[in-house]
């Protein structure tokens, strides 16, 4: 009798299958991947002057776009994701066979992560090409972009999948899970320059992971002497790792602990 | 060999008593039927031995494990069942062969994918995707992710409501495929004609006790009770209830002096049993 299969090598052929749904639902398609190249446009289009010598503000909000990608894809998207396989049946009936729940939660970050890639490469296309956008050309600077896509996807599925048992079920996701998505991002500097923004704003983000996941954004495509003025006059990197582990470890622990096959 | 052990079941919902302490032995290699109107306990009782719901008391024991607390046994004990719930609308974005395809890498010794498809005749709608698929189509793909694992232990939740008669036809002759490759089959159905079709042992369930477990021959005493003859006489139409039909033919023969005017003699069907035993619940 052979072995029942591997929990990772599962997980993989989860993702596979949750990168083909994804793309087959074409408004989700649109709606994620271009979103926020419509925002730069609008923005980029918008506000033109320099926000600090050399930076414009299509540069800081290419970084913003990025880090509210994060939440946007892994978070959002799979808070209202999960209520809706819940009230189709999908997730019951994969808990009927041998897979793992573990598998499951892995294929949804590699989709997470999939789709990110593809809308980092746009959005950078289009800054690149009509918003002035100037790539980081040190190696360095792209290591810290890789594992911030890589930590953000994580820890930003991990909670999307542990927010997913708040909505009752798949009609009022929405309505509950975009709200804080939005709020969160307005706190978290995606659209403003967060040290303009009032004290208890910049406190009230800082908890969360998005601050850290733009201010890491910020450190990969602002030149080194923007870091003067963040908050810590720094780009604090070890404690953007930092946070981000926490929010993905605690993430993680809720999602198994709170995680539900069907709707209340 | 019993595959599914059950004693004093009983589940609760707040105030609701679904299941109010049943017992079930099922023997592996048969077909066992759960025949009852809605709301009777079927699908409660499948979920709870299929381990997706804890009991409120009883024991259960199915394929050697307590589906409840079954812990590390969890995957290698799913790998031996298959299950077909009541209707589900997922996976509307997947093609027929690529969501059966997927469902073959979680099983240790899954069914040939194509052979799969056949079986419950999808294959010319092997490249369809699912949302294109007719109610009895969908129902079908469901009964091939519920047997791509190539289960020791079937359970079909009324796994044809909403097909049309050939339909049925066809998933039966499948249903007794599988029974033929030695699958243990628990099917819950509130279709009489079903349980007679297929099960080899019906338990008749109604708001959350079972009243028999019979053949579907024996089912309420079925083989043993009493014709009704009936005949016109004199004053109109005449009947008489006996458990020697012949000896009253013969006696009305002889008393007619050869050809009973409009006879008739008939023995209740199963629907008349069963609508007796449910005591008018069917709906």
């Amino acid at each position: 009798m052979n072995k029942v299969p591997g929990t990772f090598k599962l997980g993989l052929l989860r993702g596979q299958m949750e990168i083909i749904q994804f793309t087959r639902q074409k408004e989700a398609v649109v709606f994620t991947i271009f979103f926020p190249v419509i925002l730069l446009v609008i923005f980029g289009s918008v506000f033109k002057d320099t926000i600090a010598p050399g930076v414009t503000f299509s540069q800081y909000f290419v970084a913003g776009m990025i880090a509210s990608g994060l939440v946007n894809t892994g978070f959002q998207n799979i808070a209202i994701n999960i209520p809706l396989e819940r009230d189709m049946g999908a997730i019951k009936r994969l808990r009927g066979t041998p897979l793992p729940i573990t598998s499951y939660f892995i294929g949804k970050a590699i989709s997470v992560l999939a789709s990110m890639v593809v809308q980092v490469l746009i959005l950078l296309i289009i800054g690149v090409a009509f918003f002035g956008l100037n790539l980081p050309s040190e190696p360095n600077k792209w290591l810290t972009f890789t594992w911030l896509l890589v930590l953000g996807s994580a820890s930003s599925t991990a909670l999307g999948v542990a927010f997913s048992s708040v909505p009752k079920n798949g009609r009022g996701a929405s309505a509950i899970v975009s709200p804080v998505v939005i709020i969160l991002q307005f706190f978290s500097g995606v659209f403003f320059v967060f040290t303009q923004l009032p004290g208890w704003m910049q406190q009230v983000a800082a908890i969360f992971p998005l601050k850290w996941l733009t201010q890491g954004m910020r450190s990969v495509f602002l030149p080194d002497t923007f870091a003067a003025q963040e908050v810590a006059k720094s780009w604090e990197s070890g404690r953007t790792a930092l946070i981000l582990v926490v929010w993905l470890i605690v993430g993680l622990f809720l999602a198994v602990k709170t995680f539900r096959w069907e709707n209340k | 060999m019993k595959v599914i052990e059950v004693k004093g079941l009983v589940k609760r919902y707040d105030d609701f008593t679904a299941v109010a302490g049943i017992d079930l032995a099922i023997e592996a290699g048969e077909i066992f039927a759960l025949l009852g109107p809605n709301g009777a306990g079927k699908t409660t009782t499948v979920e709870i031995l299929a381990g997706f719901r804890a009991p409120d008391s009883g024991t259960v024991s199915v394929l050697g494990f307590d589906p409840a607390t079954k812990g590390d046994a969890g995957r290698a004990w799913r790998n031996r069942i298959g299950i077909v719930l009541q209707t589900a609308s997922d996976a509307g974005s997947f093609k027929v062969r690529e969501i059966v395809k997927h469902f073959s890498n979680f099983y240790a010794n899954p069914r040939d994918v194509d052979q799969v498809i056949e079986a419950v005749g999808l294959t010319e709608k092997q490249n369809s995707l699912v949302l294109e698929l007719s109610g009895g189509q969908r129902r079908r793909l469901d009964v091939a992710l519920g047997i791509i694992g190539n289960p020791e232990l079937l359970f079909l939740d009324e796994p044809t409501t909403g097909f049309d008669p050939e339909a049925r036809r066809a998933f039966w002759s499948l249903i007794r495929d599988l029974k033929a490759g030695g699958t243990t089959i628990l099917l819950t159905t509130h279709y009489l004609d079903e349980a007679e079709e297929l099960a080899d042992r019906v338990a008749v369930i109604t708001a959350g006790k079972i009243i028999e477990v019979s053949t579907p021959a024996l089912l309420g005493g079925r083989s043993t009770s009493k014709a009704t003859v009936s005949w016109l006489g004199a004053s109109g139409l005449e009947s008489e209830e006996s458990d020697n039909p012949t000896a009253v033919v013969t006696r009305l023969a002889a008393q007619f002096g050869g050809e009973i005017p409009e006879l008739v003699i008939t023995r209740p069907t199963l629907e008349d049993t069963y609508l007796k035993m449910i005591g008018g619940q069917h709906e």
